[in-house]
């Protein structure tokens, strides 16, 4: 476990950051940085005036009159970043751009080179505060999922403890909306609470995609760890006549090299997880930087990358000339058929969609789902619940319940019933639980039909000799041609349900 | 059904009847939900075929044992606008209930509800009477979904309709005695060959004693109801073998 212990830096609010540094504004103002008309990130005087992630441009603007605000731009994001990561660089070599604001690296290099992680922590963040300005966070776990978290909140998590670290987090951490929302509808409001959930019913509760978070969730690393190294054929390289120095070129080449870097993995059923991108330049300068992604990386997903870096590296002002040559080489790589396992519990995701969407229409209580239950009567022993609500049992399904029926009606109602014997005179039930009468009649919802035949009466609940007690009783009774099952309280009859 | 009736069902869809015959690829290729031993002789694929609508009429407790085969074995179920059925008894039929859902109340406009089930659902039973007009457009919905659409009570467009006669139970015998075993008498009809009138009579006790299948008349009808030409029956082996050959 040691060994895959991450160092995480952290640079709150990044895109706010980026776009305040492009655009020359203080990031003293409230800011807010917007994909189309919802907030990405906020600066904290926006968060001060109560602005939040996914709320409406429109919303924010009359919370907050002198927001100033300005459009997400990714690749702004990366240009800035690029020299936050070349800072951490010269501390700890071997870092990997998560993305823009996040960069991970062992553990273990920088650890072991300022003696604690305390120490290595602060010495990072100095200077990345000497050499850019800005502010970063650093944190330390066994994965990156945790040294991310352990960044947001400034914390080194000693060495195995990263489960209890994560333990009482929220489950909103995950980066998964649709699957927080249907924990939290569960009950299930921490990651702990999730972490708890054994792995298969995992899988086939909430298909295969949930599992990595539940791996998350339990401080795992994201995929199991695959020390095959990729084969070195499987990189592509490109060497260009006129060499690229502009960030549209740049963007094209990029584009060219992710399809060809893409093609080569997905015919080997592979997908790539860690990028590392190598520049030469004309003067012979070396770039390189490793990009990790939690998810394995579409062809769109490796040009955005590739894009991103080289336009750090020409914004960059110490680059003397345009780059030459530029490698794409596949770190890390994830079978691809593997990821087709993501079909686990396809048509449990189907189904919880359709539910999720009725309730959508009609709200939540719109669809219920029955847990089997505790009790005696057909009503009591099973309770419906609002989907997505925890379906445990209140009472003991398993605990002997004298008195409970051999077999339930499948039609239940609540109907005033009229039970007479031969003379016309209302049946009643006797302290002793017996009839007063044998029926012969039954009137119910307007209709009397002759009682063949009848059974019970069977006690409602154990305490049927108590004062207190509800002196509920239950019998079934048959007409020529139905079966019925009727409940005595109060010294009334009432039809409780139809065996149809 | 008038021949004009059978036209517009065509363009709405339907498939002709020689088109409701199965084969074992279908059963094992999920195209038809399993069913309990009896409900498989009355149904024309041997099961409820996915895309079909499937009417029942008299007794809940036929509805909900047409649910039990296809939960148990992982598929899921929803109930609309039964707010009175007994989920328990559900249970004692074999409905796996950790897979249904129920939307009692569809509320004024259930066409959209009902929609959206047939989209992820894969059987969906509709209580609530609605004009003919949606209960078409949702037939051809579960057609286009893939889903079955079982309809409690009546529907202008069943590919089989299924009712039951007689709803008896063991006699009880004044105080003694308990409601045990239930026997339904089932008879299904419907269109093409799925019209042919048969009788079972389906017995559900409490250590679910299996009677033999009671065919009714014609006899002989409990054969495969591959009624339909021999065209599409070779058809279907055809598939059925060229699905069967390694890639």
């Amino acid at each position: 476990m040691k060994d895959s212990r991450l160092l995480a830096v952290w640079c709150p609010d990044w895109p706010v950051v980026a776009a305040c540094t492009a655009s020359g504004t203080s990031q003293h103002v409230p800011v807010a940085v917007l994909d189309g008309n919802e907030i990405v990130a906020t600066s904290a005087v926006a968060r001060a005036e109560g602005l939040r992630r996914a709320m409406r441009k429109r919303m924010a603007e009359s919370m907050c009159p002198e927001l100033v605000t300005f459009d997400h731009d990714p690749q702004r994001d990366a240009r800035f970043f690029e020299p936050v990561a070349e800072a951490v660089e010269e501390l700890a070599p071997g870092i990997e751009v998560v993305q823009p604001g996040l960069v991970a690296v062992p553990a273990r290099g920088p650890v072991g080179y300022f003696s604690s992680a305390e120490q290595a922590a602060e010495r990072i963040v100095d200077h990345i505060a000497q050499q850019t300005g800005t502010e970063a966070q650093v944190g330390v776990a066994d994965s990156l999922f945790a040294a991310t978290k352990a960044a947001h909140r400034n914390v080194i998590v000693p060495p195995n403890q990263t489960a209890e670290f994560l333990r009482p987090l929220g489950v909103h951490e995950l980066d998964a909306p649709e699957l927080v929302d249907l924990l939290r509808r569960l009950g299930l409001k921490t990651l702990g609470a999730f972490a708890d959930v054994p792995e298969n019913a995992v899988a086939s509760r909430f298909g295969g995609p949930a599992t990595r978070q539940h791996r998350l969730a339990r401080g795992l690393p994201e995929r199991p760890l695959d020390k095959r190294k990729p084969a070195p054929e499987l990189a592509v390289t490109e060497t260009f006549d006129d060499p690229v120095d502009r960030i549209d070129s740049a963007a094209f080449a990029a584009k060219i090299l992710s399809e060809r870097l893409h093609e080569n993995l997905a015919n080997r059923s592979l997908a790539c997880t860690r990028l590392g991108i190598h520049a030469r330049t004309e003067h012979d300068e070396e770039l390189h930087r490793v990009w990790r992604a939690a998810e394995p990386l579409t062809p769109r997903g490796i040009a955005d990358r590739v894009r991103w870096q080289l336009d750090g590296w020409l914004t960059r002002e110490r680059l003397t000339s345009g780059i030459r040559t530029l490698t794409l080489e596949p770190v890390e790589v994830v079978n691809g058929t593997a990821l087709q396992l993501g079909l686990w519990g396809h048509d449990d995701e189907r189904a919880v969609r359709a539910l999720l969407h009725v309730q959508g229409l009609l709200g939540p209580d719109g669809v219920l789902t029955p847990v089997l239950d505790g009790g005696r009567g057909p009503k009591e022993q099973v309770r419906l619940v609002p989907w997505g609500d925890e379906r445990v049992p209140v009472r003991n399904p398993d605990h002997p319940w004298p008195g409970r029926l051999t077999r339930a009606p499948a039609t239940l109602a609540d109907d005033p019933a009229v039970l007479k014997d031969a003379d016309g005179n209302e049946v009643g039930v006797t302290g002793r639980l017996e009839l007063t009468a044998r029926p012969k009649s039954l009137a119910v919802n307007g209709r009397t039909q002759e009682v063949t035949a009848w059974a019970g009466p069977w006690p409602v609940d154990e305490r049927w000799w108590a004062p207190d007690s509800h002196r509920a009783a239950r019998i079934q009774v048959q007409t020529p041609d139905q079966a019925f099952l009727l409940i005595r309280r109060d010294q009334r009859w009432f039809l409780e349900g139809v065996y149809d | 059904m008038s021949r004009s009736a059978t036209a517009s069902l065509a363009e709405l869809g339907v498939n002709p009847a020689s088109e409701l015959t199965s084969t074992t690829t279908d059963h094992a290729t999920g195209r038809v939900l399993p069913v309990r031993g009896e409900l498989a002789g009355l149904l024309p694929w041997g099961g409820l075929r996915r895309g079909s609508t499937v009417s029942v009429g008299g007794s809940t407790s036929l509805l909900l044992a047409l649910l039990a085969g296809a939960t148990a074995d992982g598929c899921w179920a929803a109930v609309v606008g039964l707010p009175q059925v007994g989920v328990l008894a559900a249970a004692e039929l074999g409905v796996s209930v950790q897979r249904l859902a129920l939307v009692p109340r569809p509320g004024a406009d259930p066409g959209p509800v009902i929609a959206a089930l047939l989209d992820g659902i894969d059987l969906v039973a509709v209580a609530c009477p609605l004009p003919p007009s949606l209960a078409r457009r949702l037939t051809a919905r579960a057609r286009q979904r893939r889903a079955v659409l079982i309809a409690f009570g009546s529907w202008p467009s069943a590919d089989v309709e299924l009712t039951a006669e007689s709803v008896r139970w063991n006699q009880l015998d004044d105080g003694a005695e308990t409601l045990r075993r239930q026997e339904i008498s089932v008879r299904s009809g419907g269109r093409g060959s799925a019209g042919k009138p048969k009788h079972v009579l389906l017995t559900f006790g409490e250590e679910e004693i299996e009677l033999p299948l009671v065919a009714g008349e014609p006899s002989g009808s409990d054969e495969p109801a591959d009624a339909g030409p021999d065209l599409p029956d070779e058809l279907a082996s055809r598939r059925a073998t060229t699905r069967g050959r390694p890639a």
